[in-house]
């Protein structure tokens, strides 16, 4: 049945807002995604959200509600109580554009930074030859929507902006892990993975994983697999030594990373 | 309230702009920076996010992976069915031929479908199509698609700061940026696009030759549809209000499968992969009653019985297809009777049952996205029980009339693609004909674009200043009016009307009353205000967006009340049958001052080479005596190439 809900919601731009307290109608089946709509076209017509899909699928809507990371378009109101009230903020890794907003260029400058798929040049168009088993690892990363609420909880740049230049993100190294286990690429990226995107900042206490709402393992079947890949070229004896013996300081594989000055 | 001057426009000189950042937008984009030019992309939303990514089942394209059997000329036959004949067949013939290669191309770029046994890229069945031919990534083939041209955007831009010292030096994506008026040169060339950028509200020129638009639908303008809050027919309104003519705007895609349940998902898609995989609709009888709606021009190629249809997913070449698989018209149409006759699910659809077919296991392994959607909105186990589900608005085939070969618009150097274009797809568009249409004619309007730039030589179109300022002054009024309408009260009213007067079952008494409805709400439409600032207000934008929701009410409408017969996307109670005269017959929408004006053309004539692709008893069914009397004898090559591929067809009757 319909009630009255009680909602605080961060308004502001610029740096400066507060908390504005709203009372909102909310009907059966409800997301909050409706019931900031309903809040909208009542009350506050030009409240700042991004949303696109409203089906789980575009990842635009990202948000905290009650201080967790979420999309809030899946967040169904019925996972809260009546009489709570939600405390609706904007994603606190990112600068506030306006309201709910948030200004998430972070992510495209690093989605920029990782070398592209590099397939065999010699493969002809429609010659792929691909089995299911091999393309279902990297077909996981795929089903990532791109909310970026692995990268807003990760706390290495959670309040550390100072880390978000060595240090990609979730997202990102999980697409380096994505090429790397990519049957048709044949590029190395092992080394990139740890020297420039700062795989080894993360010490796997799984909060990606945890907000993902696409249930990607992204920890368990990225993150470790990639740093047990860059152990095994990086630091095992054996090919420390050859890579010494050969003077060949990297992998002939390893490709530029785009924009990097040296 | 914005007080900006006339003069704090910021200018940004291209080759060619593209409005749209979905489908066909990009891979146009891809194009023209492949040939050198200076490429901008206008993204309404930020960029990888366009309607593209709620794209399911699959991307069509016969490359024959699953059936030998498969090639061109039968994906060819299976669209011109599906569109009921209206079809442009040029369109048609191009995208059944090329759509192979531009899937192939995707896979080049680091796309992964789903494999076959041997290797290759996996097939799956679907309403309409003869063959398994939908090249797939689960059921989110569409993120797998819009992923794969965002990344290559990105490696193109990788390429352009190794060679010109700057990853933006050739293409560029303007993410939450709105395009408000195309503007001219004076003399009807396009020179460019006016709009505002999101963040700040910056007012924004984008001078180009060429602009292509690939702006996706209008699905905003109904109240139950799947489409996201970007499709607001702006393409559709700015080719419109620049002179070009919109095509087959009567004919709307109400898809069969969303769910009902609860309210506030109410049009969310369910991908018709869950019937191409085995699903199957029953009433709350239990019935499947999709055996008692086969239309006689299908008659021959579906099952009669639940064993024939059952045998069909094991051996298709000796049993016909189950009815669930029709076009999906047919079936929005009988889901939508069957709850009329009271014979609807608890909140008013029908069921849609896939966990008595297929084990739970395959279940989440070819449909995760639905069990997922199912569980977390509506705590339904699909692999335990069945889905209600009901149809929404979930496409438009009409759209700007285009140049089948190069997309280019009656206005000289305006290009469209995608679902903003029309013909391609006739009356009804088949499931996965989309995604292919976005690859091939993405690319090939990029082509067009690419082609005008090369012939213009040096007299490049300049803007028209009297137009930017008129531009700029129509885009600052609702935040400068004061006690005006609330623009998402009106927005509101408008597609209620739609979805309640024009929607899936039309009739001319109905739709004579949308019409005045329509005037009343124009008037209030034309009052909007907005209030706050310019900076990322979506209260503004909405009130910016009524313009061109408003132009796509009154072009589906006033098409809806002008055909008097039924045909595909377009039902008309009071003239249900499909009448050949009216085949022959497109409408065309275009601006008279204010007002929407009906014209009618020509249906494309069908070469008789691709003619003599159908048996003449099939053309029967479609055309006039006066057309079948018309067609030439077929040469002996024509007809031996035409029963080999229709014995294909006829084999699995």
């Amino acid at each position: 049945m319909a009630y009255q809900a009680a909602l605080r919601v961060w308004r502001g731009d610029h740096g400066q807002g507060d908390l504005t307290p709203y009372t909102v109608e909310v009907n059966e089946g409800e997301v909050v995604l409706d019931v900031l709509h309903r809040l909208q076209a009542s009350q506050a017509n030009d409240l700042a959200i991004r949303w696109n899909c409203k089906a789980g699928k575009c990842g635009s809507c990202s948000m905290e509600i009650n201080g967790r990371p979420r999309l809030a378009c899946m967040t169904r109101m019925s996972t809260f109580a009546e009489d709570e009230v939600l405390t609706i903020t904007p994603l606190r890794t990112f600068p506030v554009i306006r309201d709910l907003v948030t200004d998430v260029s972070f992510n495209y400058a690093k989605a920029r930074q990782i070398p592209s798929f590099t397939p065999d040049p010699s493969v002809g168009l429609g010659e792929f030859r691909m089995q299911q088993v091999d393309v279902q690892r990297s077909q996981e990363f795929r089903k990532c929507i791109e909310c970026y609420l692995c990268q807003n909880v990760c706390h290495v740049i959670r309040d550390h902006p100072e880390n978000e230049r060595p240090f990609a993100g979730p997202r990102f190294l999980m697409r380096i892990a994505e090429l790397e286990m990519h049957p048709a690429d044949t590029a190395d990226r092992r080394d990139i993975a740890q020297d420039d995107f700062g795989l080894g900042y993360c010490n796997i206490t799984k909060c990606c994983t945890e907000v993902c709402p696409e249930h990607i393992k992204i920890t368990d079947n990225a993150l470790i697999p990639m740093k047990e890949r860059v152990a095994g070229r990086k630091y095992d004896p054996v090919v420390w030594l050859g890579s010494k013996i050969s003077r060949r300081p990297r992998s002939a594989g390893t490709p530029k990373v785009p924009g990097k000055q040296t | 309230m914005a007080d900006i001057g006339h003069s704090d426009v910021l200018r940004l000189p291209y080759d060619v702009v593209v409005i749209g950042a979905g489908g066909s937008g990009l891979r146009a984009a891809i194009e023209a920076r492949l040939a050198g030019k200076r490429t901008a992309v206008i993204s309404k939303s930020l960029f990888g996010k366009a309607h593209t990514v709620m794209a399911e089942g699959g991307c069509a394209a016969a490359m024959g992976n699953m059936n030998p059997n498969d090639n061109w000329m039968v994906h060819f036959r299976d669209t011109m069915r599906g569109g009921k004949f209206l079809n442009n067949p040029r369109m048609a013939e191009l995208h059944a031929k090329e759509a192979p290669e531009r899937v192939w191309e995707l896979e080049a770029w680091g796309a992964l479908f789903d494999r076959t046994k041997d290797g290759k890229i996996s097939q799956r069945n679907f309403g309409g199509h003869e063959y398994p031919r939908l090249a797939h990534l689960g059921d989110r083939t569409g993120l797998e698609i819009i992923r794969t041209l965002q990344q290559k955007v990105v490696a193109l831009q990788q390429e352009d700061a190794v060679s010109h010292g700057d990853p933006e030096a050739l293409i560029k994506v303007y993410a939450e940026t709105t395009i408000t008026r195309l503007i001219s040169d004076g003399e009807g060339r396009i020179a460019g696009a006016f709009g505002y950028i999101r963040e700040t509200g910056e007012f924004v020129l984008f001078q180009a030759p060429t602009v292509i638009l690939a702006t996706g639908g209008i699905g905003k303008t109904f109240k139950v549809s799947s489409n996201s809050w970007e499709y607001t027919g702006d393409g559709h309104a700015l080719a419109l209000l620049a002179g070009a003519k919109l095509i087959n705007m009567e004919f709307v895609q109400f898809h069969p499968t969303h769910m009902v349940w609860p309210i506030s998902v109410r049009g969310l898609l369910v991908t018709e992969s869950v019937r191409g995989d085995g699903g199957v609709l029953r009433n709350s009888e239990g019935r499947r009653y999709m055996f008692d709606y086969v239309p006689d021009v299908f008659r021959a190629q579906y099952a009669e019985t639940e064993e024939e249809a059952d045998r069909w997913y094991a051996d298709p070449d000796h049993n016909r297809r189950p009815p669930e698989l029709l076009p999906r018209d047919e079936v929005a149409r009988a889901n939508n009777a069957e709850v009329k006759a009271g014979r609807g699910s608890p909140h008013g659809g029908v069921f849609l049952d896939i966990a008595s077919r297929l084990p739970a296991e395959e279940i989440l392994r070819r449909l995760p996205s639905m069990y997922h959607q199912f569980k977390e909105l509506a705590d339904v186990d699909i692999t335990k029980e069945p889905m209600e589900v009901g149809p929404a608005q979930h496409y438009v085939m009409g759209g700007v009339e285009v140049d089948p070969d190069t997309g280019e618009s009656a206005v000289p150097g305006l290009f469209a693609a995608g679902e903003v274009s029309g013909g391609m797809h006739g009356s009804n568009r088949l499931g996965g004909n989309s995604l292919s249409d976005l690859l091939v004619f993405g690319r090939r309007a990029g082509l067009g674009a690419v082609e005008y730039l090369n012939r213009l030589g040096p007299k490049q179109p300049v803007p028209d200043e009297g137009a930017v300022e008129a531009a700029q002054t129509e885009a600052q009024a609702p935040l400068q009016r004061t006690g005006g309408e609330n623009p998402y009260a009106v927005h509101d009213a408008v597609q209620e009307t739609m979805s309640s007067l024009v929607g899936i079952i039309r009739t001319e008494a109905e739709i004579r009353r949308a019409m005045a409805e329509l005037d009343k709400l124009g008037e209030r439409a034309a009052n909007v205000a907005a209030a706050g600032g310019s900076a990322y207000n979506p209260g503004w934008h909405m009130a910016l967006d009524m313009r061109n929701i408003m132009l796509m009410a009154r072009c589906v409408a006033a098409a809806a009340l002008e055909r008097q017969e039924s045909r595909g996307g377009h039902t008309r109670d009071d003239h249900p049958g499909m009448s050949p005269a009216w085949r022959r017959v497109i409408l065309a929408c275009s601006l008279e001052g204010d007002t929407v004006a009906i014209t009618r053309q020509d249906t494309p004539q069908m070469r008789a080479d691709l003619l003599a692709l159908f048996d003449k008893s099939e053309l029967k069914k479609y055309l006039t005596e006066e057309e079948l009397a018309s067609i030439p004898a077929p040469a002996p090559a024509a007809t031996a190439a035409a029963s080999a591929t229709a014995t294909a067809t006829e084999e699995t009757h």
